[in-house]
């Protein structure tokens, strides 16, 4: 199947499951008045780049883009770029936004099922719309986020290296009593009080090193167990009937669990595996070759060792660029160019950040590193935009610059790939998002003359 | 073994020649006739004044040869930016540094920097290269001796592994020396140790010659949450503090054995000497002002109570380090000369960690205070001018601009203050070590990369060259190879 047949079809399938949460992220957008953006560089991703643009937006949608001529109805909001740079809003491939606060402090964490569920474990019911997190991630230019669930039970990720440590042996470490993650989500950062723009858009499994420990200690004892709960999915999609009757065989999973596995199975939802080891990730493509699966992998440091396998596969991947250290032995061959291979070997890649928005290494950043290792400025921005719209199924309605897309939209300082770089507008579904985060807010309080009242006066 | 012999033959002197060290007079005491018995010299490893570097540094220079780079743009770290730039480096140090006009030596090698751009070697403030090692097996968890909140007898150079392969990483990223500090569990976690960023096969032969000792302390979450959740003292945060005092008052208790034990010797009286004690060396080291403070405090109300102690004890704090509330007291770190070594924006990644901001390094820096940009990340540790350039973007937007010439400092004139070294490098002043890093273009750029970095005028890296690319052992016939870029 071709990617855009693959993009259609994902996006059909996903529409149907997410048609409520659909319909209320796209009310803000059908009160947005007219709003233009003059004197920008557009980086529609599809079309190039235009000099000296105007962007004009209304209904929450992009309604004409291109040179001066582009006429600015009277009434419009005017934004003047100053010559800034405008681009699609940015996609963060796979996080934590809004279903995690802070890292130690469990009772902020709803980014992992524990041990009584797996597959079923489903984060859209763990989104926070009041997350501050989201002012955050829409100050560094993010406009959509996918939530993907953690297996087992969160553990504290912290970053200082010497706590990931403390913890007991690396940030794969823990109670992994659980062999699925569960169901993954599409964030959009508007201002809705329903964010979640589409819900279960993914399962999510670990394999290698971590996968390992829910199958008693090997790779090979999980790829059994994972085997042996998609027949179970199967058989119980089948013989439901004769279940509910007390009539059928045993399941290894609890049939919650195997009801959310039907839909991979049948191959309507992708399967998204975090998976580092080149020998893992064959088994991660054998596995789906096998079983029928929609493969997204995620990780993946050694992936450039089997690229021309993956792109063969039509298999995305899911990747930070900067991961190039042998932190384990399973990513002993991590590479700076990781990226740049993949991509020339033909497969789609989307460029993560850090998992977690407290701890920003920002998506664009990452990106830049990659294109200092090789990957074209032009495929960079897209693997932050629009190849994690195809990955995820709405490039139908984001991560480009186009007539008739959302009007997601973000103006920044300069060249957005630039850590100097900054947001001056971030624009979701047509309306600007102005709530300051904490962060600024405290910029603001403690950047300001001594009155002799103390700061929280201000 | 030759140090030894010397500790031994020199026991006799050792009492009266190290009573300088001392940091306090003897107090005046009745006089009692000597008693003409003749002192039995204490053996050396009992007395801790006769070898304060018993672990000495074996550090030789590469070979270096004459190198001028030239029509290159020069951050000098002293608040210069030369445009077409010359940066000479003779016998290991930096020659001459200047414009165009600038002399350069016949027979130096002599490299285009066109479009390139020249800063001094990077320097992480703190890291724990080495003590966490990749890969971050559990037989290699060597950082944290969490078996006490007060450890201050560890040195953390007893526990680098030299062939951490995050070792070669860090020096692509232009990481010329390093602070490695132990872990944050203990109030008082142990001595760090400063290294050269070139490839050894002992710990020793990476030590900074001359670099001083710093003491690792910890505020806050840490220790608390280490020893609190076992029922030990410290579970809270007067707990820590009451950890530290008790600490340094044992210190001024055994610093003071010293000294009156010293002055009776000195006064021809007999006296028993005092147990030696590897922590309170250590302490007391502190208290004599030869080995600095390296103090991990996220919150502004912590750091001005740890100042508090200080000046209870009379001891100075160099450094805070994650200090994400710094901007908060921004003045009281400027006038007690205390740096902050921050992330460019990390926050939240605990109850602590809450409040930092993108403007911290900038507003400190209005403040007048020391900013140093740090990593305690084996990936960071690789972008430390990117991670700088972040805060200068916050900082832009919070309508305080930092040029490059000034924000250079914070990732190599500030760090060398700060581990006490700045006389002999961080910036690129003449006869300074010629620790230089040569880039692909602006430092502070996503698309830049280092070309070239020298360490003591010796190439140790070069982009383009496989030669001057090292590897650890454990690389060697591993999948990747320890090649980890084109």
């Amino acid at each position: 199947m071709n990617s855009t047949l693959r993009d259609a079809a994902i996006a059909a399938a996903l529409s149907c499951l997410s048609a409520l949460t659909h319909a209320a992220s796209a009310r803000d957008g059908e009160t947005a008045g007219p709003l233009a953006i003059i004197n920008a560089r557009l980086e529609t991703i599809t079309r190039g780049t235009i000099e000296s643009g105007t962007l004009l937006m209304a209904n929450g949608r992009i309604v004409a883009l291109g040179g001066a001529a582009v006429d600015v109805p009277r009434g419009a909001r005017i934004i003047d770029a100053h010559g800034g740079t405008v681009t699609p809003g940015l996609i963060a491939c796979s996080t934590n936004l809004a279903i995690a606060e802070i890292n130690q402090l469990a009772e902020t964490r709803d980014d992992a099922g524990g041990t009584r569920i797996s597959a079923a474990f489903d984060v859209q019911y763990g989104v926070n719309a009041w997350s501050p997190q989201i002012p955050v991630a829409r100050e560094s230019g993010v406009t959509h986020a996918v939530l993907s669930p953690l297996v087992g039970t969160a553990e504290p990720f912290d970053d200082e290296e010497e706590h990931a440590a403390l913890q007991g042996g690396g940030e794969n470490a823990g109670a992994y009593n659980a062999l699925f993650a569960g169901q993954a989500a599409m964030l959009r950062l508007d201002a809705s009080p329903l964010p979640v723009m589409r819900a279960r858009i993914a399962m999510t499994l670990d394999l290698g090193q971590a996968g390992a420990q829910h199958g008693g200690g090997s790779r090979a004892a999980s790829i059994i167990l994972v085997k042996a709960a998609l027949a179970d999915a199967r058989h119980y999609a089948r013989f439901r009937a004769s279940y509910d009757r007390g009539a059928t065989r045993t399941y290894g999973l609890p049939t919650f669990d195997l009801e959310a596995l039907i839909p991979v199975v049948e191959g309507r939802t992708p399967l998204l595996v975090r998976v580092s080891r080149a020998a893992d990730i064959r088994q991660a493509l054998a596995l789906a070759r096998e079983e029928n699966l929609r493969l997204i992998l995620e990780d993946a440091q050694e992936a450039w060792l089997v690229a021309d396998e993956i792109a063969a596969a039509k298999v995305p991947v899911l990747i930070d660029p900067q991961d190039d250290l042998p932190r384990s032995f399973e990513v002993l061959a991590a590479r700076l160019d990781n990226a740049a291979r993949l991509q020339r070997a033909g497969v789609t890649i989307a460029i993560k950040g850090s998992r977690n928005f407290n701890s920003l290494r920002p998506i664009r950043l990452n990106a830049g590193v990659a294109v200092a290792y090789g990957l074209s400025r032009d495929e960079a921005l897209r693997a932050i935009t629009l190849n994690p719209a195809r990955i995820w199924g709405i490039a139908n309605r984001t991560g480009s610059l186009e007539v008739g897309k959302d009007a997601d939209v973000v103006v920044w300082s300069g060249d957005p790939l630039e850590a100097q770089s900054y947001t001056r507008n971030v624009i979701v579904g047509g309306v600007e998002q102005t709530t300051p985060s904490r962060r600024l807010q405290l910029q603001e309080r403690y950047g300001r003359p001594d009155d002799g009242y103390p700061p929280a006066y201000h | 073994m030759k140090r030894r012999l010397m500790h031994r033959a020199a026991v006799l002197l050792a009492a009266a020649a190290l009573a300088a060290c001392s940091a306090t007079p003897a107090p005046p005491g009745e006089k009692k006739a000597s008693d003409n018995k003749v002192a039995v010299p204490l053996p050396g490893p009992l007395d801790p004044g006769t070898d304060d570097n018993p672990y000495p540094s074996t550090y030789r220079p590469l070979p270096a040869q004459a190198t001028a780079i030239v029509h290159a743009t020069v951050l000098t770290a002293t608040g210069e930016q030369i445009d077409d730039g010359t940066v000479v480096m003779v016998d290991g140090r930096i020659a001459a540094v200047g414009d165009a006009s600038t002399a350069v030596p016949l027979g130096a090698r002599v490299i285009d920097g066109r479009g390139k751009w020249v800063t001094p070697g990077i320097i992480d403030a703190h890291s724990h290269l080495g003590v966490y090692p990749s890969p971050g097996v559990a037989s290699r968890q060597d950082g944290n001796e969490w078996t006490n909140p007060n450890t201050a007898g560890v040195w953390a150079e007893h526990s680098i592994w030299p062939q951490d392969p995050a070792f070669q990483r860090a020096r692509a990223g232009g990481v010329t020396t390093l602070l490695i500090l132990p872990g944050s569990a203990n109030l008082f976690g142990g001595r760090s140790v400063t290294v050269k960023n070139v490839p050894a096969v002992t710990t020793a032969a990476m030590k900074f010659p001359g670099a001083p000792y710093s003491l690792k302390m910890a505020c806050g979450e840490n220790p608390k949450r280490t020893y609190g959740t076992k029922g030990i003292s410290p579970m809270t945060n007067m707990g820590n503090v009451l950890g530290y005092r008790k600490g340094w008052l044992d210190a001024v208790r055994y610093a003071h054995k010293w000294d009156v034990y010293r002055a009776k010797l000195a006064d021809g009286e007999s006296a028993d000497p005092p147990d030696r004690d590897f922590g309170l060396d250590t302490l007391a080291g502190v208290l004599a002002g030869r080995i600095l403070v390296q103090n991990h405090c996220y919150r502004a109300d912590e750091m001005a109570t740890m100042l508090d102690v200080a000046d209870e004890f009379g001891y100075r704090i160099t450094m805070f380090h994650h200090a994400v509330e710094a901007y908060k007291v921004a003045p009281l770190l400027a006038k007690r000369g205390v740096c902050s070594a921050i992330w460019a924006e990390r926050s939240g990644t605990k109850m602590e960690a809450i409040d930092g901001i993108g403007a911290n390094a900038a507003l400190l820096q209005r403040a007048g205070a020391c900013v140093v940009i740090h990593s305690d990340d084996t990936t960071l540790i690789q972008r430390l001018n990117q991670e700088t350039a972040i805060a200068m973007g916050a900082g832009a937007r919070a309508g305080i601009p930092v040029t490059r010439a000034q924000a250079i400092a914070w990732i190599t004139a500030n760090p060398a203050r700060a581990l006490g070294i700045a006389e002999q490098t961080g910036t690129l002043e003449r006869s300074k070590m010629a620790d230089v890093v040569l880039w692909s273009g602006d430092p502070f750029s996503s698309y830049t990369l280092a070309e070239q970095v020298f360490i003591d005028g010796a190439l140790v890296y070069d982009r383009h060259e496989r030669r001057f690319q090292p590897r650890s052992d454990f690389e060697l016939g591993q999948p990747g190879a320890g090649e980890f870029h084109p």
